[in-house]
């Protein structure tokens, strides 16, 4: 590896000296933040915070591309074009797990730094892989959202998607764990909406009914919760029960203002995009290297502590309310 | 011309031909299109300096191969009169056919076998709905459009296959040498047998006739219906053996492989100088047309062009050149 690696930066060295004109570029380190596909805004706040990164690197270029839609195929080609410009590194958002490992593999051995962030690639195609958030976060955040709303302890109760959804019940698990250090906070049932919106506002509004001393409704979807927020506002129930959990603030924004919801949490691309640039960064420039239980330092961020799959988690969901969802709802 | 015939003694002279064949050239789209792609190559020089490597101008092929392969059959059946828009989702089910083999423990031999057999069974189920029931290709095939991605999508779900072997590897990541990979081959070899089948054979001629006048060449003993068959088919197998090549190259499948390729299969036909009404067009058109279109793509992806920008220019490339001779005419007049 190492000496294919050395044989591969010596013939790009090579070339370079040939071409000329590119001497110039050589100095900053180029790193490609390839996306599921152009026009999307959770992406374009990505790229923000990618060049929020290069701005506090200082030497580094941010190349922000992606197809047209988002299928393998045209990811592939953007890769090959970057392969060939030769560039230091490739964050990429993947469009299918597999399909990508073939160009990806490439372009490591070429020398390239491949890490995958929101949506990954198979262990094999990259070096390291930077989920959003971890469950055991996640199942934190959504009833100390509860909680913190509640100083004086309450009741609340967990409208889910369906009895199967796995994400769901897994972050509901995880919730279960950590009751203990949200003294006074009771969870009174769980009911199941299906992630349909019709459904789960009927069950919402039967939540209400049910317990009326209920405080607090946790929806970890974000069908179940913005059907919530409308059931609340609908009872007229707003400033007695708060719907919480996570959601898109474009389809929050309406419940954030009305008071329905007074905060609610899911990943931030702005931080995404920024700790993929630091990673890749640490990476391409032999800082640091990838390896199970590594801690790579992503900043403002903190530290990624990779798992045995070379994978980490980036941080707590992020919390919107109504101090920054006016900032937010116009960009996912 | 005339004039100087009808002043001069010598015996009159009457040419064969109306233009001799040093003018043909000079006028031929072919000439054209391939001034144009010399341009570009130019340009992409200039304007990249990653553009002229060899590795980098190997990996630029697979831009345009595998679509290429399809758009030789298509070039053959758009001149008999017809069109296949079902292309791209029969490499879906093709692909999705082989990846079930391979869960059921099939072998690399057998996957390529089954990629054929779906891609001729697919184009014989077009075939048998344009040729024996007389329906509209246009229409039939935008039907098959749907119903072949349809069945991937029922299988596959938003699950993916995998697993393939890896021999199965060699034909979409495979070199025969240096960097010429295994698909540039088969594109070239392709190449060839279809300029030959086009230009050189009494089926090449018919499928000209029939794009002329369906009626005409009927009444001269051309089984029309059959040759269309025969096209569909053709155009069916090639997908197939895209299929194979690309799913060999992502090494997976979903049901979303191939999106929207039917459209670029159309454009390199097209801009190759197949007249979209059927009756004239050549295959060295179509090769020169894959390779402007991959140089495009791949000069502009060199040099960070967003995806949507590419589009706007192989657009606006496809009605230039087309408006070109028109305009040329319009200018001599």
């Amino acid at each position: 590896m190492g000496i294919s690696r050395r044989l591969f930066g010596g013939t790009a060295l090579a070339a370079m000296m040939l071409a000329g004109g590119a001497a110039q570029a050589q100095d900053n380190v180029r790193i490609a933040l390839v996306v599921k596909a152009l026009g999307i805004g959770f992406f374009e706040a990505a790229a923000k915070g990618a060049e929020e990164a290069a701005a506090e690197l200082g030497n580094v270029e941010v190349i922000y591309t992606g197809p047209t839609d988002t299928t393998a195929e045209g990811q592939i080609e953007v890769i090959n074009s970057l392969i060939a410009q030769n560039v230091d590194a490739i964050a990429v958002s993947a469009n299918d797990t597999d399909a990508l490992v073939p160009a990806l593999k490439k372009a490591m051995q070429r020398g390239i730094t491949v890490i995958s962030w929101d949506s990954g690639v198979a262990p094999e195609g990259r070096q390291l892989h930077l989920n959003p958030s971890s469950n055991p976060l996640i199942g934190n955040m959504i009833i100390k959202l509860a909680a913190d709303n509640l100083p004086d302890g309450g009741e609340v109760a967990v409208l889910s998607a369906t009895t199967t959804s796995t994400n769901q019940n897994i972050w509901i698990d995880e919730m279960n764990k950590v009751m203990g250090d949200y003294p006074g906070i009771e969870v009174v049932t769980t009911v199941y909406g299906d992630d349909l919106a019709d459904k789960s506002y009927r069950e919402a509004q039967g939540l209400m009914q049910t317990y009326p001393d209920l405080d607090a409704i946790i929806a970890p979807t974000s069908v179940g919760i913005v059907a919530a927020a409308r059931a609340v506002e609908d009872a007229g129930k707003v400033g007695q029960v708060n719907v919480t959990g996570l959601g898109l603030p474009s389809e929050m924004a309406g419940a954030i203002e009305s008071g329905a919801s007074k905060s609610f949490a899911i990943w931030n691309p702005i931080d995404l995009g920024y700790s993929a640039t630091y990673l890749a960064y640490e990476l391409a420039t032999g800082d640091a290297e990838a390896a199970p239980g590594a801690e790579i330092p992503m900043g403002r961020m903190g530290a990624l502590t990779l798992d045995d799959n070379n994978e980490g988690a980036m941080a707590d969901p992020f919390v919107y309310d109504s101090s920054n969802i006016d900032e937010f709802k116009s960009i996912f | 011309m005339t004039e100087t015939a009808s002043h001069g003694q010598a015996p009159r002279h009457i040419r064969d031909r109306l233009q001799g064949p040093g003018a043909r050239l000079l006028k031929s789209w072919e000439l054209l299109l391939f001034a144009v792609a010399v341009a570009i190559f130019v340009a992409n020089s200039f304007a990249s300096p990653y553009f002229l490597n060899a590795w980098n101008l190997s990996d630029a092929t697979f831009n345009f191969t595998e679509k290429a392969m399809i758009a030789f059959a298509m070039a053959l059946l758009i001149i008999s009169g017809e069109i296949d828009l079902s292309v791209a989702s029969i490499i879906a089910l093709c692909s999705t056919a082989m990846g079930a083999a391979v869960q059921y423990g099939a072998g690399t031999p057998e996957i390529v076998l089954i990629g054929l057999a779906t891609g001729l069974a697919c184009g014989a189920f077009n075939a048998v709905l344009v040729t024996k029931m007389g329906l509209p290709s246009i229409v039939v095939t935008i039907g098959t459009m749907s119903l072949f991605r349809g069945i991937s999508y029922i299988v596959l779900g938003d699950g993916a296959y995998r697993g393939y072997p890896a021999e199965f590897a060699y034909f979409g990541q495979g070199y025969v040498f240096w960097v010429i990979s295994f698909e540039f081959v088969l594109f070239a070899l392709l190449a060839v047998l279809y300029y030959v089948l086009l230009h050189r054979t009494n089926f090449g001629r018919m499928v000209y006739a029939i794009g002329n006048n369906a009626t005409a060449a009927s009444f001269s003993g051309i089984r029309v219906a059959r040759v269309k068959f025969i096209l569909f088919l053709l155009t069916g197998l090639m997908s197939g053996v895209a299929a194979i090549c690309l799913t060999s190259r992502l090494g997976s499948t979903r049901p979303s492989i191939a999106f929207g390729w039917e459209l670029e299969v159309v454009t390199m036909v097209v801009l190759g100088g197949v007249s979209i009404l059927g009756g004239s067009g050549s295959i060295p058109g179509v090769v020169i047309a894959a390779f402007v279109m991959g140089l495009v793509t791949f000069g502009l992806g060199l040099l960070n062009v967003p995806g949507i920008v590419m589009s706007i220019f192989i657009g606006l490339l496809l009605i230039g050149v087309i408006a070109l001779p028109r305009l040329w005419a319009m200018w001599r007049r």
